[in-house]
């Protein structure tokens, strides 16, 4: 437990100290992205590395959390922080209301399920002209502020942003580490065994699911707020798959490594710039590799591999010896 | 403490328990033989609610339990060991034995009071102390099994339905969790429903068996007497009829 602690003070510490590094530019706004990925890779991981349950349309809670804001705002003027909580509020009931009939679903048909929900979502962000602007997006969404600081600069962004990441990080290894990960982490194995220990399986798969949405329609809403624009674009299918790539890539149930695939898959893109139209091959290359060499993830290949070098360099001083 | 009146179990549209009916006296163990597919497991998993009865009833201590779902009848005091172990694989043995107590800690139970309980199952099987921290997944069959028993007595239950515990293990360790079961009836008076391919063993154990056959009980009696039975003797003790007529 203390070193868990100890582990969550030096990512805090390093959060408050990168920007100092930095001193502005654009890498700020990348980080800006780094941590709303962080937030939603976390979230998903919830759901997909300890309950064990498979979502393709996440980027849906997502976009929830987003439009309602834009909405609420731009169109009608609320609060940002008021739009932000209702916004919260309505993924987490979708969540609910979907989330008892689908995941009653297993494997294959709960991920069909839920592809089904992102691909209804888009449509509807597309569709519904009225109300988000469709395929021309939604604009004129105020920014957070807090008294009379408006988060509008990349640097107050990021402390915003990485503010509510360090809060996302942190309740979720409290969940981890409690009755309740351990839960999840039987129905995961065996769902069967699960019940037999008195695990209410259906009831706790929903109400993981419905955290997963709320935390990811915050994200949601964190996003409208930073970026003040909205298109459907940026919440179809593409983006629901780049987050479970996120999860599978940093380690499936290990929050540190949601952190790391995000990190990587948001960084990665930008320093790929420097091959120019063959970055996606590059891309997709990295991503191949890194499955067949670290199939436990990012978290679990990196200590490996150290483990595996220095264990080498050790044979190799015997020999010499 | 327990009363099965003609429940009948269906998969879909497979009758798989006709008209079952048993009972348990508090503090006794009894057995289930029968061969495969005779509905021993159906009968557990109706009494733990994984597979509800469609029809007729069950008691435990009085009341009516059919209707509940499987975490109310594991907070009434049931608890399955169920089939083939189905220990969590991944998480370490410790886990395994914390989430038996799933319920206590939702409930707040004191956090000593849990502790204590797991002390016990170690001191009950010594092996489970000496690998707490690796993953279940790792430990051999015998051990498994340990656990999956250890898992269900951290639930603290009255009534244990334990589902072939002898199951793939040797000889030897069938004997050592045996011996186990015997002491817990003992020691803490648990009444346990066991149900065995192992005929012989199981009989010898036990106060009482049921013998089913095709989804239906078939035969009652005192172990000592089913032991004696010829028709057990020849389907499931492995007696020729010759052995048995030409005595």
């Amino acid at each position: 437990m203390k070193r868990e602690i100890v582990k969550f003070l030096i990512l805090a510490l390093l959060v408050l100290v990168v920007p100092l590094l930095l001193k502005g530019g654009y890498l700020m706004n990348v980080l800006v992205f780094v941590g709303i990925n962080t937030m939603l890779a976390v979230a998903l991981n919830l759901l997909l590395g300890f309950a064990g349950q498979i979502s393709l349309g996440h980027a849906a809670f997502f976009g929830i959390g987003a439009y309602c804001s834009g909405i609420l705002t731009a169109t009608f003027g609320l609060n940002p922080w008021h739009a932000m909580a209702v916004a919260a509020c309505a993924g987490t009931v979708l969540a609910f209301v979907v989330g008892f009939p689908i995941l009653k679903l297993k494997g294959h048909y709960l991920a069909m399920a839920t592809l089904g929900l992102g691909i209804i979502v888009y449509i509807v962000f597309n569709e519904a002209v009225n109300l988000t602007g469709g395929p021309s997006g939604l604009s004129g969404i105020p920014n957070l502020s807090v008294g009379k600081t408006v988060f509008d600069s990349d640097t107050k962004n990021y402390y915003l942003i990485w503010g509510f990441t360090l809060a996302t990080i942190l309740l979720s290894l409290n969940l981890a580490h409690s009755r309740i990960g351990r839960a999840l982490r039987a129905i995961h194995d065996s769902e069967v065994a699960a019940r037999v220990m008195g695990v209410n399986a259906r009831l706790l798969k929903v109400r993981i699911f419905a955290l997963s949405a709320f935390i990811s329609a915050v994200a949601g809403s964190l996003y409208a707020h930073t970026m003040t624009f909205l298109s459907p674009a940026s919440f179809g299918f593409n983006f629901s798959v780049e987050l479970v790539t996120m999860v599978v890539i940093g380690g499936l149930g290990s929050i540190y490594g949601s952190l790391f695939g995000a990190v990587l898959l948001t960084l990665l893109p930008e320093m790929l710039r420097t091959f120019q139209d063959y970055d996606i091959v590059v891309y997709g290359l990295i991503l191949i590799l890194m499955t067949m060499f670290m199939p436990g993830g990012l978290v679990r290949g990196i200590p490996a591999m150290i483990g595996a070098v220095s264990a080498r360099r050790g044979n190799g001083g015997n020999e010499h010896a | 403490m327990l009363k099965v009146k003609n429940i009948n179990t269906y998969y879909g549209q497979v009758h798989a328990l006709k008209n079952v009916s048993l009972h348990l006296r508090e503090g006794e163990i009894v057995t289930l033989i029968g061969a495969n597919g005779a509905g021993k497991t159906t009968t557990l998993n109706s009494l733990s609610a994984l597979i509800p009865p469609k029809s007729g009833e069950i008691l435990f201590n009085g009341a009516p339990i059919a209707s509940l779902s499987p975490d109310r009848i594991v907070e009434l005091g049931i608890s399955q060991v169920p089939e083939g172990r189905q220990v969590f694989k991944p998480l370490s043995v410790e886990d395994n034995l914390e989430l038996g107590a799933y319920l206590r800690y939702r409930r707040r139970e004191k956090r000593s009071e849990i502790r204590k309980d797991l002390e016990q199952v170690f001191a009950l099987f010594p092996r489970l102390l000496e690998r707490r921290k690796q993953p279940a997944g790792t430990l051999s069959g015998g051990e498994q099994q340990m656990l999956a028993i250890g898992r269900a007595l951290m639930a603290r239950p009255k009534l244990l339905l334990l589902d072939e515990p002898s199951m793939g293990l040797a000889p030897l360790v069938v004997q050592e969790i045996f011996a186990v079961i015997e002491t817990l009836r003992r020691e803490k008076g648990t009444t346990v429903l066991l149900v065995e391919q192992n005929a012989r063993a199981a009989l010898k154990m036990a106060d009482r068996g049921y013998v089913m056959e095709t989804g239906k009980v078939i035969l009652e009696g005192e172990a000592a007497e089913l032991l004696e039975n010829r028709d057990v003797q020849r389907a499931y003790l492995g007696r020729d009829k010759k052995e048995i007529w030409e005595r």
